[in-house]
Parts: C-alpha cells; structure tokens; sequence
C-alpha cells in the first residue's frame, strides 16, 4: 500500500444547512395525519379512474356467481386442497402456475412502470379503488370537499349526526360485502350467507369480518397513508423510472411566475406564468400533495390535477397542458408527444416486454398441454426388495395418483425399463372425479435377470380413453 | 417438569423481558415528547457528499400508536399465556393441552364419518367401497412403514395378504392384534435341541416339512430332536395360532428361508413384536381398519 501522504485525503463534510425561516418551529418527531378532503373533479382521467372502479370490481364482486357445471367457476377449496379455475382443476402441486402469474404481474408492474409511472397505483390498486368508491359515498352524503370541511369542523348538530351515521352504515354495509365476496372465493359463496346467518363455520366469520374491517380502515381512514407509509410497491416503483418515464409533470417554464389575475389583463404584460395559483390541482389530490413542486414519492399518478388544470386552462382560455403526463425528457427539450412515444421504445421497455411475452407464451403453451393427471411415486423404505414365489424379485412403490379432471377415471399402470419388468399387483384403478389415492403396486423381475445395484425405471400411467399419459421415474433395487 | 433448574432463571428471563417491553414504552414516550426545529426546506440539515440532503419525512403518529398497540398486547399476552419465566398465565393454556383439545375436536367430528361402520360386519365392510377407502388411508398411515405399502410385509414383519395367520384370521383375532399388539417369543432353543450337528438336523427337517429341498439323511435324523420344538410348534409342525407359534409346513418364511436362517433361529431365538395401537387408534378405527385387513386375504369379498 501506498504512504497516505501520497493521495489527497477525501474529506466528507457534515454541514447543517442554514435554516432559512426567522423563527425556529418547532415540531413533534411524528407527524399527526392531516385530513385530506379532495375535492371531485371530472375529466378525462376521472372516467378513466372510474372505468377501472367499474371494471375492476364487476369481476372481484361478481366472479365468484358464476357457475361452471355443478360447481362455482372460480374456487379456491383450502380445505381440500383444489383449486377450481374455470375448467381448470389444480392441485397444490401445480403452485408452479401461481409463481409463473405472481413473476407474469410483477414483469408487468415493471413494464407498466417504466413506460407510464404508476399506473397500478393510480388506477387500478384495490386501495385506490376502494377508496374511490368511499370517497364517493362520503361526497354523496356530506358534499364536496368545502362542505365536508365545514362539517368536520361544526358543532355535533343533527345534521351532522345523522349525515355521518348514514355514511358509517353504507360504509360498512360495502366493507362487509367486500368481505363476503372475498370469503366467497375460498368457500362455496351461495352456502356462505345461510352458514353466516346460522354463526356456523368460525373461520368464515373471522375472515368476512377481518377483510371488511381492513377495507373499511384502509379505505375509510388510512387512505394515502397506506400509499405514504405501507406500500412497498410505492417505493421501489420510483426506482423503475427514468428520464423517459411518463409522469404527472407540472410545467414550470410556463406556469412561474404564478399569481392570481382577471381575465381583462395581459398577464404577460405583468410577467405572470399560466398558473393563475387557484391551489384547484391540490385540493382535488387524494394524497394531498402540491404537484407543482415536482415529481414526489407521494405521487399516485392518477392524473385527477391534470383534469383540475386543464378544466381551469379551458376557462381561462390558455392552452391545455399546464399539469400533463409527460416526461422529464419531454418537459426540459420541449418534445412533442410523437418525440416522446419514441422513446418508449429504449432497452429497458423492450427487455421488459420480451420477458413478460416469452412467459406469457409459455405459462400458456404449459396450461394448454397439460396432463389432467398428477403421480407421485414414493418407493417403499421398509423392505427394499423381497424374494416372492415362481423365482421373482420385487420392489414396492406408492403412487399417488391425482385425478385433475371432474369426471371418474380409470388409470392403467404399467412398468418398463429392465427386462422382464412386470406389474404384479392390480395394474387398473379407478379414481374419483378431482380425487387422488395412494395406490400400492408391486413390480417384479425373473429372480437373476438383472445384476445387483438400483435400476432406474419408468411407471406409465394411462388415463383410459386417452385422457392424459404420465411418465414418473424410480429406481428398481436388487439386493447383493 | 420444570423447565428450569433453578427459579433463577425464570426471574432472569421474566426480568429481561419486562426491562425490554418498558424499555420500548420508554423510548416511544421520550420521543414522543421530543420537539425538534422544522427547516423551511424539510430537511433535518444533514449534507453528505456535497449535495446528499437527507428528507425530514417524519413517521405518522397512528404508527407510533401501533407500537403503543403491540406493547399492551405484549403485557395482556403474559398475563394470560405462559412466557414470563416460569410463570403458567392466567389462561392455563399449555401445548399439550391445546393438542389434546384438537385430538379430540378432530374424533367428535370423525365420529359420524364412522358411527356407520359401527353397525356392520366386518365382512359387510370390507365390500363397502367408503369403508375400504378410509381403511387404506389408515393403513397406509399407520401399518405400511413396518408391513409394506402392499400390506405383503418383508423379513421379519409378516405379510397380511397371504391368509396364513401367526395369532389366528378372525376379525376378531385381528382385531384384537391391533388394538393390543402382540408379541411372537421363539425362545432360544439349541441347549434343549443338542449339539450343534443335532440343530442342523432339525433345521433339515424344518425345511422337509414344507416340502422345501433339504437333505432327507439329516431330515430324518433331526425329527426325533423336533420334539424340543413341537411343544409350540405342534408334533406336526403346524403352529399355534394361541402362542403365536408359526406353522413351519406352509413354505411361508417369516424370518429367511433355508439352513443358516433357521440353525440361526433355533440358536439365538427372537422376540417380535407388533405394538398396540389402541391409543393410537380409536376402537372405531381399529374395527374399520380390521376390516380392511381381513379383506385383503379375502379378496373376492371386496369390491376393488
């Protein structure tokens, strides 16, 4: 190593920033939560939002009435372990289709991300929908954001009870549904609510009331703290963003210098940028942020504050634009929209999508092609190999044969792979519509037909009718 | 038993884990007292690297107040679960307890799953698919690690599917060797037997009971010594299923085939037990599993 004196030492310097205001605050270490009343606004992205409210929730509240045959479409049986999706019937060995759609959803949180910010978070996130949907009741009942500030603020009048009773009741009456609805994909949802009403079943109680409880909390109360606070997904989306990613911007080069006006004035005579500071893009924030400060981690990128200020442009006449989605890129070269889609197409976004369409194409392919028949085989430990009568040798193995399809099934077992190798014990089972059953089958050789040591061999096993064939390897032992 | 051997312990660890749980209480109620100097820029005025400002991003309060959450919970825990020392909380709730409770949950809900059994015959059972169904998952369960998946046994551990029998076929014979176990005793014989060239005979003559190859000189002059034997095994070698002495003339070879194996039996002798399984098993189980059993050497009984 080198004498230190050689290289000038690296000093980082720990220098406290001169506090700018005159009076020193002071505040708490914890930060009390500030009621955010956003104010509703309609616009493009406000449909949008909507649409997806609609979209999201037709399928959450209403997947689990539908019928499939005799049975509930999509189910998740926890009790037995089955996991009825539309045709399809699943057994706990095939967790490797759930991993294939958590990867699937995570490549297109990225995919999304990358190319237009937070996307999930703004449109499509059960937190954001569900508040969505209370923040509407909330307005329907006790007003528009003014109103309701002047309602938390008041007197316990009989006004004021009653409007925030009706508000509580049609609150839990959606949590609670949410709740029933939820249960419903794990437990027959047509038996559910006669089971409720007679208290039978406790877990099903416990988890009505605990979904809908979490769904009233975080949609009624927690709102944008969750998004602040809990969510991970929040932050590390913001290290999927670059220079290139769409954003809600606020573009400073034309709104500063702000400041209120009228209309009859040359504002640009008196040096004012388009923002005419109407505070309208934070009051209708549901994370109640000043979008013009810049991109925050706070930011949901729902796009309301766009529909505010556009709304406010169109008033004043000015161009639209003012708040947009936009890039960082965009906003500092002054690209046009054209100029931006270009760039959609950089490495990280074409990365992206060959992943997530190359796991597309194969979870499919794989969901397609797949054997409605499952077999283990676990070879017997006690007796490793017995001598029988008429000069044979013979292993023992267990096979779990697990019938996915929702009709019975007859399975034909066969052997191969060393000469001679035959199945000795009843080579034809018949198994239950989405059963399974341990089966005991016993395999023979000609005493001497093969040298001693582990063979590997192969059992066949064949759904009648040509319903699937599966192939399951083990090994044959022949003692010394 | 106590799970510490000496009470110093349990004050230890109930010592350190109050300290601990205060100790959080404290710090959350001196922090929460703590007023710091806002910046107007929202930073805590710390600079790294030129330029790195570190955010004044405080936590909420609601989450300081899940921190005050968990520790009433914490001391309600104590109170009611044993985890302070020694000390039992106030719940009596101990694992074998709550083991016992669920054992016992779990038969309450079987019992109707077998109260239809328990009408039946065994032989009616063992037609009854539902029956046989759940007496294989039992079997499987319990009876396969020592008698084979296949019910066919290996050396030492008798084959239940051959029809031969060392404590009698009857359902209830085979009802009562589950539910009590049994143990097969073959004393060691050689002293009674003779010298060693007189064992080796009997064992020749073993082999010819069965009509197994053997060498008939050494046969015959080992049938005068069988008598040591047929005090168990019978003048003609065929068992007794109330000893639980095999039948020596069926070719069925519990303990290995030929002279070595069975000069090696008549000198060292053997003890094999089957275990109870009575409190393992409830009596409704053993029956269906009885059942089961008795079909599987009765296979033209069963339906599958």
């Amino acid at each position: 190593m080198k004498p230190a004196e050689d290289r000038p030492r690296k000093v980082i310097p720990i220098t406290p920033v001169a506090a700018e205001s005159q009076q020193p605050e002071t505040v708490s270490l914890y930060e009390a939560q500030k009621k955010i009343y956003p104010r509703s606004i309609s616009g493009v992205f406000a449909r949008w939002r909507w649409a997806m409210v609609f979209l999201t929730q037709l399928v959450f509240y209403g997947l689990p009435w539908l019928e499939w045959g005799q049975r509930q479409m999509v189910l998740f049986d926890l009790g037995a372990r089955r996991f009825y999706i539309f045709g399809l019937v699943l057994y706990p060995q095939d967790f490797i289709y759930l991993t294939g759609l958590l990867i699937i959803s995570a490549l297109s949180l990225f995919l999304f991300t990358a190319v237009a910010g937070r996307l999930w978070c703004g449109f499509a996130c059960p937190q954001t929908v569900y508040t969505e949907i209370f923040m509407w009741i909330e307005h329907k009942i006790e007003g528009d954001r003014s109103a309701r500030m002047r309602l938390d603020n008041g007197a316990w009048t009989f006004e004021k009870i009653w409007k925030k009773s009706l508000k509580q009741v049609i609150w839990i009456a959606v949590a609670f549904w949410t709740g029933f609805t939820f249960v419903g994909y794990f437990v027959p949802i047509r038996e559910l609510g006669g089971e409720l009403l007679v208290l039978h079943g406790s877990w099903q109680i416990f988890w009505v009331f605990f979904y809908g409880f979490a769904t009233y909390g975080n949609a009624g109360y927690l709102r944008e703290q969750v998004c602040k606070y809990m969510c991970p997904y929040a932050r590390f989306q913001s290290a999927m963003f670059d220079k290139d990613t769409l954003i809600v911007t606020y573009d400073p080069e034309r709104g500063e210098p702000r400041g209120p006006r009228t209309k009859s004035v040359d504002y640009k005579a008196k040096g004012l940028g388009d923002c005419i500071d109407c505070t309208l893009c934070v009051q209708v924030c549901p994370t109640g942020i000043d979008i013009r400060n810049g991109l925050q981690y706070e930011c949901i990128g729902c796009g309301l504050c766009v529909d505010a200020c556009d709304t406010v442009m169109d008033k004043m006449k000015y161009p639209r634009g003012l708040i947009r989605f936009s890039t960082q890129n965009g906003v500092k070269n002054h690209w046009t929209q054209s100029q931006m889609l270009k760039r959609v197409l950089r490495p990280r976004v074409l990365f992206y999508t060959s992943v997530l369409v190359v796991l597309c194409i194969g979870m499919l392919a794989s969901l397609v092609v797949r054997t409605p028949l499952k077999v283990d085989v676990v070879r017997d430990r006690a007796a490793l190999s017995r001598i029988v009568a008429g000069g044979k040798l013979e292993n023992i193995y267990r096979l779990q044969i697990m019938n996915a399809t929702e009709g019975a099934q007859r399975y034909v077992i066969s052997a191969r792979g060393l000469p001679g190798l035959e199945v000795a014990s009843e080579s034809e089972v018949d198994i239950g519509p989405a059963d399974s059953r341990w089966v005991a089958v016993r395999l023979q050789i000609p005493y001497g037909s093969a040298p001693p040591g582990s063979h590997t061999v192969y059992f066949d096993i064949q759904a009648q009718g040509n319903k699937g064939q599966v192939a399951e390897k083990s090994v044959f032992l022949v003692p010394r | 038993m106590s799970d510490f051997t000496s009470n110093f312990w349990s004050i230890y660890v109930a010592g350190i884990t109050i300290i601990g749980i205060v100790g959080c209480g404290l710090l959350l109620w001196i922090t929460s007292r703590k007023k710091v100097e806002a910046t107007a820029d929202n930073t805590t005025g710390h600079v790294w690297d030129e330029d790195l400002t570190e955010m004044n991003n405080p936590m909420p309060r609601w989450w300081m107040w899940l921190f005050v959450l968990t520790i009433v919970f914490g001391f309600g825990y104590l109170v009611a679960y044993p985890g302070l020392g020694a000390f039992k909380g106030q719940l009596g709730w101990t694992q074998l307890g709550e083991y016992q409770q669920e054992v016992e949950k779990a038969n309450t809900e079987l019992q109707p799953l077998y109260a239809r059994f328990a009408s039946m015959t065994t032989e009616d059972m063992a037609k009854d698919p539902a029956a046989m169904a759940i007496g294989e998952r039992l079997f499987m369960n319990n009876c396969a690690q020592c008698h084979g998946s296949d019910a066919r046994g290996s050396k030492g551990f008798p084959s239940l599917a051959d029809g031969d029998w060392l404590h009698g076929g009857m359902p209830d014979d085979i009802r009562k060797t589950i539910h009590d176990g049994r143990v097969g005793v073959m004393p060691p014989m050689a002293a009674a037997v003779g010298s060693p060239e007189d064992v080796r005979n009997v064992a020749q003559y073993v082999l010819s009971l069965s009509g197994s190859p053997h060498d008939s000189l050494r046969a015959s002059l080992g049938k005068s010594k069988f008598a040591a034997c047929a005090a168990c095994h019978g003048m003609d070698g065929k068992g007794n299923a109330a000893l639980g002495a095999p039948n020596l003339t069926d070719d069925i070879w519990l303990h290995g085939w030929g002279e070595a194996a069975i000069t090696a039996m008549i000198n060292n002798g053997k003890t094999n037990e089957m275990p109870a399984q009575a409190g393992k098993l409830t009596d409704a189980q053993i029956n269906v599993l009885t059942a089961y059993v008795w079909g599987l050497s009765h296979k033209a009984g069963a339906s599958r």
